[in-house]
């Protein structure tokens, strides 16, 4: 178990969002807000890490052939969990994310590092999995977050910082959200290539 | 005496002949046709005209010359063609929108539009177009409110507020009520003739009003043999038959008239359909590439929620345009028929 090495995969060298492109649906529909960032960001990290420890502890004794059905089953009940919470304690963040707190079911991150990681690991590693690469994808739902609110409609988290006749309003439209999505990779990339040359 | 022992063979692939026009030629030709349209853009609308034209293109010079410079790539900015996306994003917009504003569009186009896809030459839609669309979608109330020409033009340059702000002839023209179209239409030809339609003493962006000015320009590059006939042709003519065919109000030839006069066509027939890298190649595609702006362009002034269809049209377009290109690739010379067939059943 090498805690380090999964802090630097989850956020940098294999973040889900940039590096392994999952989960891009959610990150582009949802990053409008600050306070919608950090609600969807938060609770994909609880969800994963949950999911992660469960399934890592059930492999042993799932069979082969259904582990994908019961990976939905874990990862459905969690998230059924955490979209009651929401509706009962931070209503109007239940309110804004809608449609996109349950559909965190079919979230590619949270299936795809079941598959990929808790399935084949320990309880313990798969923990610290779900946390990291929780953070990496709650700080590019940030950074996204940040931008569009900022340029796009001129406030963060509901604070007006820009009047409001200058914002770039295309930001906080779909065309806005790939563009800084792309630009978000783009830098990603880059910044990856840089230290592999360094090396 | 030739030393034959020494002498080398150069084997290097056509094109063997080369001609003597070079991008800035070309792009010089664009900005001299484009000068009439900007001298009535100031005669229409007074000074800020030019200065909004000037600061526009300042600001695509610098974002491209900024960008070059920060990617560490060989200068372009000679090339002029920064210019005339400046200036063609100028013409485009209403002319009392801030300055900052027209700079985000130039820093959109140049950068995003243009530069992110390889320079020159490499761009999928149109810069300025994009420029516009985005600068739309931003500010969709600073793009839409037009001044009246009849004001007292030095008003420009002080505040926006007392700006008197005037309906473009083609939103008399817009509507689904008949009986309402019919009286706005009346309206519109009672205020405006067809004359002053032509030469362009109407409300709307910065260098679409005057036809009259635009055909002077289009026509030069047509001698100039910048661009090619077909393009503008075939979209002015779509739109022209299918207005003449299908007028929602008047009669036909003041409907049709009214519409290929009013709004950006004649600015996006002859200076934006026709940019060489979203466009197709071939004269059957180019054909085909007009028909196709004009077919958008009426159906988005019919039936979409714009009343300004030529700006889209030409983007919807410049996605077709690697597949036009594709379709109308002509046969190649000394190929016939039957071989094709063959070579294509192997």
């Amino acid at each position: 178990m090498n805690i380090g090495k999964q802090l630097k995969e989850g956020l940098l060298t294999q973040n889900p969002v940039l590096v392994q492109m999952l989960g891009l649906c959610s990150t582009m529909a949802i990053t409008t807000s600050i306070m919608n960032g950090l609600g969807m960001g938060v609770s994909v990290l609880i969800i994963l890490t949950a999911a992660n420890v469960v399934i890592s502890a059930i492999r042993k004794i799932v069979p082969d052939k259904i582990r994908i059905a019961m990976f939905i089953v874990v990862i459905a009940g969690f998230v059924t969990c955490v979209d009651l919470l929401l509706q009962a304690f931070f209503e109007s963040i239940a309110a804004s994310l809608g449609v996109f707190i349950p559909l965190i079911v079919v979230n590619c991150i949270i299936l795809g590092r079941a598959e990929s990681f808790s399935y084949k690991n320990g309880v313990g590693a798969s923990f610290f999995d779900g946390i990291f690469q929780g953070l990496g994808y709650t700080l590019v739902l940030l950074a996204m977050c940040f931008i569009r609110e900022l340029l796009g409609a001129g406030t963060l988290a509901g604070f007006r910082i820009i009047p409001e006749q200058f914002p770039i309003g295309i930001l906080t439209l779909p065309v806005g959200g790939f563009l800084v999505l792309g630009f978000l990779i783009a830098a990603m990339q880059w910044a990856l290539s840089k230290s592999k040359e360094g090396k | 005496m030739t030393d034959y022992k020494n002498l080398k063979l150069i084997a290097t692939s056509s094109p063997h002949i080369r001609g003597s026009e070079t991008t800035q030629g070309i792009m010089k030709d664009v900005i001299i046709a484009m000068l009439p349209a900007l001298a009535f853009a100031c005669f229409n609308f007074g000074l800020r005209a030019l200065t909004m034209t000037a600061v526009s293109v300042a600001g695509c010079i610098f974002f491209e010359w900024l960008y070059r410079k920060l990617m560490k790539k060989h200068q372009s900015v000679q090339d002029l063609s920064a210019v005339v996306t400046g200036m063609l994003l100028a013409f485009v917009s209403p002319v009392q929108i801030p300055y900052w504003m027209i700079l985000i569009g130039d820093a959109f186009a140049i950068i995003i539009v243009k530069q992110l896809f390889g320079g020159i030459g490499k761009n999928f839609v149109n810069p300025a177009l994009a420029g516009r669309a985005v600068l739309l979608a931003s500010y969709a109330g600073s793009m839409t409110s037009w001044v009246d020409p009849a004001v007292n033009k030095a008003a420009l340059f002080g505040s926006n507020v007392d700006i008197v702000t005037a309906a473009t002839p083609l939103s008399y023209m817009k509507g689904t009520d008949p009986a309402a179209l019919a009286e706005s239409f009346g309206n519109l030809t009672g205020t405006y003739s067809v004359g002053q339609m032509f030469l362009g003493q109407i409300g709307g962006s910065l260098g679409e009003v005057s036809a009259l000015m635009l055909i002077i320009g289009g026509v030069y590059l047509i001698w100039r043999k910048v661009i090619n006939w077909q393009t503008p042709a075939a979209y002015i003519g779509t739109v022209a038959v299918l207005t003449f065919l299908f007028p929602k109000a008047g009669s036909s030839l003041d409907w049709m008239l009214y519409s290929i006069f009013g709004g950006g066509l004649m600015l996006g027939a002859f200076f934006m359909a026709t940019d060489y890298a979203t466009s197709p190649v071939t004269k059957k595609g180019q054909l085909i590439f007009g028909v196709g702006c004009g077919l958008f362009t009426v159906l988005i002034r019919y039936f979409g929620s714009y009343n300004e269809g030529v700006c889209y049209s030409i983007m919807v377009m410049n996605l077709f345009v690697p597949f036009i290109d594709k379709y109308t690739k002509p046969v190649r010379f000394g190929v016939v028929k039957s071989d094709k067939k063959e070579g294509a059943a192997k």
